[in-house]
């Protein structure tokens, strides 16, 4: 169980990994929740293509997510949701609160640099 | 009379790091009837649900023991009974609303038994107050067809 942040831009990517249960979550929301707080993206994606299991504290985070980016104007992403764990989605509606995809692409690393070499090249 | 190929019982301390064990050993009882993965999912996740429950819910403030029943039947069939002697439910049918919960503040969706509902083929539900809660499940496993 875990989670990797990605920031780039005004994205702001957390891919999770392992089990999500109740046990735990507590630390996934801390560190997702840390990482917002410092870099006030305007859209969360929550990549779960290597979560092993999910019950509904998978939920309860992803609705609390939500309603943190909510009150920052934000958006939140439900990205690559395998499909054994895609019923939990789907019972409990997350799709009302949060765009679902299948695959997503983050602005590149690099790319405001690369944007400034070629104003400076014109 | 329905005779099981199984029947296992374990008692374990009501601590969350034991959701996970709960789930694997559910997992290795059910694995013998040879489920799909989203069967075996299923299970699991309403197994995980009401561990959980009893965590939470039945033992807020103190660590209890957790009752985990799981049961094979020749026919494919298994049963599971989550047990607890904790703080119990005062109204059973009001806790099993779809987002209904009590604890809101600790991001709990409120989902558990709806959950446990719609992976399972029964649930029933049985609680008192200041006793426990018990949550007996059912659900079959589709028989594979053997070569």
């Amino acid at each position: 169980m875990g989670v990797e942040l990605i920031s780039r831009g005004k994205v702001l990517c957390a891919k999770l990994s392992g089990d999500i249960d109740h046990h735990g979550a507590k630390e996934l929301r801390r560190d997702i929740d840390i990482a917002i707080e410092e870099n006030c993206p305007s859209e969360l994606i929550l990549d779960f293509s290597a979560v092993t299991f999910m019950d509904s504290s998978g939920i309860g985070l992803v609705m609390g997510r939500y309603k943190l980016m909510n009150e920052r104007g934000g958006t939140v992403t439900v990205a690559k949701t395998p499909a054994y764990i895609g019923k939990v989605m789907r019972v409990s509606g997350v799709g009302k609160l949060a765009r679902i995809v299948n695959d997503y692409t983050l602005p590149r690393e690099d790319e405001q640099e690369v944007m400034k070499i070629e104003t400076t090249n014109q | 009379m329905k005779r099981p190929i199984n029947d296992m019982k374990v008692v374990f301390p009501s601590l969350s790091e034991n959701e996970r064990f709960a789930r694997i050993a559910v997992s290795g009882i059910v694995s013998l009837a040879d489920p799909k993965i989203d069967e075996l999912a299923d299970i699991k996740t309403a197994v995980s649900e009401a561990v959980t429950n009893s965590i939470v819910h039945g033992y807020p403030e103190t660590v209890g023991k957790i009752e985990l029943t799981v049961r094979l039947y020749e026919d494919s069939t298994v049963y599971i009974k989550v047990s607890d002697k904790g703080c119990g439910i005062e109204d059973v049918q009001k806790a099993m609303q779809p987002l209904f919960t009590t604890r809101p503040d600790e991001d709990r969706a409120g989902l558990g038994f709806a959950v446990m509902e719609s992976f399972m083929d029964k649930i029933k539900v049985t609680s008192k107050v200041g006793k426990g809660t018990t949550v007996v499940m059912h659900k079959r496993i589709t028989p594979r067809e053997r070569k």
